[in-house]
């Protein structure tokens, strides 16, 4: 942690060895958020303790209120969106799952408000351990997702999420694996401010709740028009999925990092490939580096944005591939992975039709080993197509 | 202080500003009191305001999309979040430098006693700089007549049918805000416009959570007749059921109006929803008023020694 010193001349840069929920609050605060409405939650915490203690040192100029529930940050988020500030707010699980009528507000009064969610499993029973049910469940609220790797990625598509969100006018979620990314250490690099200035200008929206001007937001709405509304929600998703590539593009060439809407790695001449979310990624590329060493021709996509879904990349990177295997730590009831189902939906009007195996693996944060992601990968690879439609990994029956 | 003298004839002109920053074209019931009371609200606070709206009858009263009743911006929120939206618009507007703006949240007694009490209890704790207004139908209006924690014992509603009417006393909300210790509170009545405007405008002047609670009759759900609900607000003052007072502090309480004291009948007699009250259970209420003008007026005399 940086001193008092340091922090009243603003957030320092340079490498610094930090959790990822201090490299969350290390882009919320070099995004320059204006509001922090947040309640605490495990494992998220200490994202907002961190950007409290910014607050209190002065090195970030944010009204932060103290609400009494994550329904209330929402609400709260909203309104200072709604008015022109820069909104930020972070939880987890049940956090998350108290907010979702709220979610639906952002989205649908476009408000440009950033969020991070620790993963974690939902209760009951009482877990605090990761996957991603939590996040997964909010997916038809409007709200954009990117699913990071480390804590770098973290921090780097804090200030990414809101330039995206406040080009499209939705909001965005930026999603981390419990433990192993928000409470492990890993040297990040933090920007210069001066850096992140330019590449987000202040927020300025060009519909505010403004005395000189004033408008009604959000009131009741007749079967004429409300259609028209949520077409227009669409096609700012879509809109997001160029302005995300771009604002990528643009990050990389200022800061030198980047990191696609999704990753492909070592698939070319793959005879299967991987698709991961998250820190599973992490060790699934260990994984394929050794397979690859003895001659496996095994390789990887990485999907980072979730929502809005990258249809046109996962398409051109795995329809290359002759098998996919998804890795999913979650699990849809009733039905099955649910990014097995998203590859699935992006894939079923694409040529050739390719076998696609559904592993559900890790949930309530049990490890994903390289040893298990070595099983999947043999299973795929000795399968022609999946005998059952989830393959659920080490669940002892 | 305020000073209003029982016998004066209130006098609008002079009194209330001519300013009209509600518009005539609302989409309100005949003789809707929360419809009056915003109109007096709004001339007290001025055009340097931003109102939010939960879901109440309000909602609709503003008018559909894209019209506004209202010449304020007005945002439109959840139920439960009149209070907590309203802080974060008033941060947003401090961090801007706009922190001057008066937030008026605006909801129905489902939105406050109810529902939003969670949030509302946040935003006084931490003394939130808004302006709480909650316009008191008694009831679930909006959806059709179905009993709130602000419904009086034994009033008809949806919910409680005459067979099974309200068993539980009105929610004491004036003392659960007093007791959050914020900087005002006080009560109101569509009936006395100037003592409402005056505590309007008291309330904008101060920092930090202010919550004013004002009645609000509604011929469709009170099954009275609309020509009835200034003279029903009226009542509900003179018969103490609804005093005017106010608090400061959570601790100093001061009695805004001197009622007359009417029999509570009269207040009853004029609202379908009392029909069914038997002359015991109208005793019941008259002693219960009694009791309770007797604790305010302690309270209030406790102030003043």
């Amino acid at each position: 942690m940086a001193t008092e010193v340091e922090l009243k001349a603003g957030i320092p840069s340079g490498k610094k060895v930090i959790t990822g929920n201090y490299a969350v609050s290390y882009g919320a605060a070099l995004a320059r958020a204006q509001v922090i409405a947040a309640y605490p939650i495990t494992p998220q915490t200490q994202i907002v303790e961190l950007l409290a203690d910014f607050c209190a040192e002065g090195a970030l100029r944010a009204n932060f209120i103290k609400v009494e529930s994550e329904h209330s940050a929402m609400a709260a988020c909203i309104g200072a969106a709604a008015v022109g500030a820069r909104a930020f707010t972070a939880t987890s699980a049940q956090g998350l799952a108290l907010m979702h009528e709220m979610l639906h507000w952002a989205a649908g009064a476009r408000l440009p408000i950033v969020m991070a969610n620790v993963n974690r499993a939902m209760g009951p029973p009482w877990s605090i351990w990761t996957d991603q049910n939590d996040s997964l469940s909010q997916r038809d609220t409007g709200w954009m997702q990117f699913y990071c790797e480390s804590n770098q990625e973290a921090l780097d598509t804090v200030i990414q999420a809101y330039k995206v969100a406040e080009k499209v006018l939705l909001p965005a979620m930026l999603v981390l694996d419990a433990f192993f990314l928000s409470h492990t250490s890993e040297p990040v690099e933090i920007p210069e401010q001066g850096l992140v200035d330019r590449y987000l200008p202040p927020y300025n929206p060009e519909f505010k709740l403004d005395i000189t001007d004033p408008r009604a937001f959000g009131g009741i709405t007749m079967p004429s028009e409300y259609f028209e509304l949520r077409y227009k929600m669409q096609k700012a998703m879509e809109e997001a999925l160029e302005v995300a590539k771009a604002a990528d593009l643009e990050f990389k060439e200022l800061f030198g990092r980047g990191y696609g809407l999704v990753e492909p790695y070592r698939l070319e001449d793959a005879e299967l490939a991987l698709v991961t979310s998250g820190t599973v990624t992490s060790t699934a590329r260990l994984v394929i580096d050794e397979l690859r060493a003895k001659g496996e021709r095994v390789g990887l996509l990485k999907v980072r944005l979730f929502r809005p879904f990258p249809t046109a990349l996962v398409r051109e990177h795995l329809l290359k591939v002759p098998k996919i295997a998804v890795i999913d730590r979650n699990i849809s009831f009733g039905h099955g992975g649910i990014f097995a189902q998203e590859i699935k939906s992006a894939l079923y009007n694409a040529e050739p039709r390719r076998p696609l195996f559904g592993f559900v693996a890790g949930l309530g944060g049990r490890d994903i080993t390289p040893e298990l992601i070595e099983e999947i990968i043999a299973y795929a690879l000795a399968h022609d197509r999946p005998e059952e439609e989830i393959i659920w990994m080490g669940v002892k029956r | 202080m305020i000073e209003i003298k029982q016998s004066s004839p209130y006098p609008l002109r002079g009194v209330l500003p001519t300013d009209e920053l509600m518009l005539s074209g609302h989409l309100a019931c005949q003789g809707c009191g929360a419809a009056l009371v915003m109109r007096y609200a709004l001339k007290a606070l001025g055009e340097r305001t931003i109102a939010v709206i939960p879901a109440c009858c309000w909602t609709i009263i503003a008018g559909a999309f894209p019209y506004s009743a209202l010449r304020v911006p007005l945002f439109h929120t959840a139920f439960e979040t009149a209070a907590s939206a309203a802080a974060g618009i008033k941060a947003g507007l401090e961090v801007l430098g706009k922190g001057d703006i008066t937030v008026l949240a605006w909801a129905g007694d489902g939105g406050t006693f109810d529902i939003g009490l969670q949030a509302l209890s946040g935003a006084a704790e931490r003394n939130d700089d808004i302006i709480y207004v909650c316009y008191d139908n008694e009831a679930y209006m909006n959806t059709g007549i179905q009993r709130s924690s602000a419904t009086p014992w034994r009033a008809w509603t949806t919910t409680t049918p005459t067979r099974h009417p309200k068993d539980e006393p009105k929610k004491d909300m004036m003392a659960i805000m007093a007791a959050h210790r914020i900087p005002y509170a006080a009560t109101a009545s569509p009936a006395y416009p100037e003592d409402l405007v005056r505590k309007m405008q008291k309330a904008k002047a101060i920092r930090g959570t202010k919550f004013i609670h004002i009645i609000s009759p509604c011929p469709p759900g009170w099954k009275s007749a609309s020509e009835l609900s200034v003279k029903l607000a009226r009542l509900a003052v003179q018969t103490k059921i609804f005093p005017l007072y106010e608090v400061e502090n959570g601790l100093k309480w001061r009695i805004t109006l001197e009622p007359k004291g009417l029999p509570v009948e009269e207040y009853l007699k004029l609202q379908g929803r009392f029909r069914h009250l038997s002359p015991e259970e109208i005793r019941k209420i008259q002693e219960t008023v009694d009791a309770e003008w007797a604790r305010l007026v302690a309270k209030a005399k406790a102030e003043a020694s």
